[in-house]
């Protein structure tokens, strides 16, 4: 609708970790439903202040391990049973015990595989371009400021009072974000 | 925090005076059980004892890598712990019926089948003079530190919680060393021509998940009630759930090590172990345990929420205390079994019963002596902080 510049959303720099947790429990209180936190260091509690819900990413892993499970049993089932059949010691071509260790490393890294390339998947990575740069104090948030970021998508946005609200945190500065 | 002085409440002393008179009742059934079948008597004897002696050490053990390693979670359980590492004392009283049935229970008495080397090992008086050295490293190490941290309390002294620590350390390998042997004498010799090398660590395991399941159960009880129940968060049952797990999977890992090493070497002195707990129903003994010791804990503990509702993990870890006894059950009672077909004597459930209900009294009744948290220690309050 409007002309001039798109809005992805408000920002506001903190300048303590536990400034930034207050503030995200305060917005969600306040109804905002699309926000999220940019922070230099892990904060217990962040990710459910912020409203984090489970995503699928579990479920990709287990299927993926439990492909790594089935593949590599049966992958030494076949060779040993079926294909390349061979006595060693007299123990059944089936030699289970055997086959576990192996079992068990292709479960890991199809698992681990799973996760990773779910991970990347499901966040959207690698994103050449993501308008939080645009904040012009963002590289901070990799050293020791603390960001939380009230995206126009949330149903509650409205630019100006989204501004007044998060100033009211009494943070260290607020901004707009260009989309 | 609040003003609390943390003394142990009433409902201790009434479970220490439960566990006692359940434990005197079934120890007093199986001591009239014991004139008509002594053998049956002293083999159900070692079932109990190695059970509730695995739980002392395995707290014991556990308090001390609390020590070396610090954190809430051990925080809460220390006491526990404490006195649980006290019951050493009841344990080796406990032994000296064991150091007559002997005869009973162990076939290299008979020094049939054996070479002159196993013999110079496997001999009464030496086997007896060992347990005794191996109990009184245990006693001395678990009054050292008991002695330690009830001064701690006290004299807010804060070298003490230095000397814990540096004993600690030597203290784990000393209890992995002694009972690697012990374990080698209690349980391995009771089939004297089968050995495995691993044997040692995979009761060293055992005896630190039945620890941690027990410590879970006792403050999941000690937590529904105050004062602990102002403390006790989530945040320290989520911890103890994941060390729940680690000892779930060590277990796991120690015991296929073992069967994939006899699998692959197959050799005729030490496949016949397996064989023997294959067969005759053992199988099905076997198959339970690699569902329940380890598949269903396993994939349940995953669960964060699991491992942060305390009513969940509590009924869980309890479970564990059964599925550990299961085991124990497998490891040893087929050497029993002549014909080698599983059987199950009335004795052999309420011999351990009887023997956990005295256990469980001097545990209690250690637990009342001490407030339930260690008062004196410096990092407490971080511990009791709230999330």
């Amino acid at each position: 609708m409007s002309q001039q510049k798109k809005i992805y959303g408000v920002m506001a720099e903190f300048e303590e970790a536990g400034e930034l947790l207050v503030a995200a429990h305060k917005a969600r209180e306040a109804g905002f439903t699309r926000l999220d936190a940019y922070s230099p260091l892990p904060i217990e509690g962040l990710s459910e202040a912020v409203g984090f819900e489970s995503t699928r990413l579990p479920l990709i892993v287990l299927i993926g391990g439990i492909v790594g499970a089935i593949g590599g049993f049966a992958l030494q089932y076949y060779i040993h049973v079926i294909e390349y059949p061979q006595n060693i010691g007299g123990r059944p071509f089936n030699s289970w015990p055997s086959f576990v260790p192996i079992t068990f490393e292709t479960t890991v890294l199809c698992a681990a595989l799973a996760a990773v390339l779910g991970m990347l998947a499901l966040n959207g990575l690698p994103s050449p371009y993501h308008p939080v740069f645009n904040a012009p104090r963002f590289k901070l948030a990799s050293r020791h400021r603390f960001f939380l970021c009230i995206k126009a998508r949330d149903p509650k946005f409205d630019l100006e009072e989204t501004k007044e609200f998060l100033l009211g945190l009494e943070p260290h500065e607020v901004c707009e974000i260009e989309d | 925090m609040p003003s609390l002085t943390y003394v142990p409440g009433e409902e201790i002393r009434r479970m220490q005076w439960r566990a006692f008179w359940v434990g005197a009742i079934a120890m007093a059934i199986c001591i009239v059980g014991a004139f008509f079948s002594r053998v049956q008597f002293f083999q159900s004897y070692l079932l109990g004892f190695l059970y509730w002696t695995g739980m002392g050490l395995g707290c014991m053990a556990i308090m001390m890598l609390h020590h070396l390693t610090s954190g809430a979670w051990g925080m809460v359980i220390r006491r526990p712990l404490e006195s649980a590492s006290r019951t050493i004392a009841l344990m080796a009283l406990l032994f000296i019926p064991l150091a007559f049935g002997v005869p009973s229970i162990y076939s290299w008495v008979n020094r049939t089948g054996l070479s002159q080397e196993q013999l110079q090992y496997l001999n009464v008086p030496f086997f007896l003079i060992r347990s005794a050295v191996y109990f009184a490293v245990w006693l001395l190490l678990a009054f050292r530190f008991s002695s330690w941290s009830q001064r701690q309390d006290t004299d807010n002294d804060a070298s003490l919680i230095r000397k814990m620590r540096l004993l600690s350390g030597p203290g784990l390998v000393i209890y992995s060393l002694t009972m690697s042997l012990a374990s080698v004498d209690w349980i391995m010799s009771l089939e004297p021509r089968w050995y495995s090398t691993i044997f040692g660590l995979l009761v060293i395991g055992g005896q630190l998940l039945s620890a941690m399941a027990f410590a879970i159960v006792i403050l999941v009880l000690l937590a529904s009630r105050q004062p602990l129940s102002e403390i006790v968060g989530p945040r320290h049952l989520h911890d103890l759930g994941k060390l729940l797990l680690t000892f779930v999977m060590i277990w796991a890992y120690l015991s296929f090590s073992q069967l994939l090493l006899i699998w692959a070497g197959n050799l005729t002195h030490e496949i016949p172990w397996y064989l023997r707990r294959w067969h005759g129903g053992w199988m099905w003994v076997g198959l339970a345990l690699i569902l329940f010791h380890f598949f269903i804990p396993f994939f349940l503990l995953l669960s964060q929420d699991l491992k942060r509702n305390a009513k969940a993990l509590g009924l869980l870890a309890a479970f564990m205390l059964v599925v550990r006894a299961l085991d124990l059950y497998w490891v040893t009672v087929p050497e029993f079994s002549p014909a080698g077909v599983f059987h199950l004597h009335w004795m052999n459930i309420l011999v351990p019963i009887g023997i956990g209900g005295l256990w469980l009294a001097v545990f209690a009744w250690q637990l009342r002596l001490r407030p339930l948290l260690p008062l004196g220690d410096p990092q407490l309050h971080q511990a009791l902080e709230h999330e």
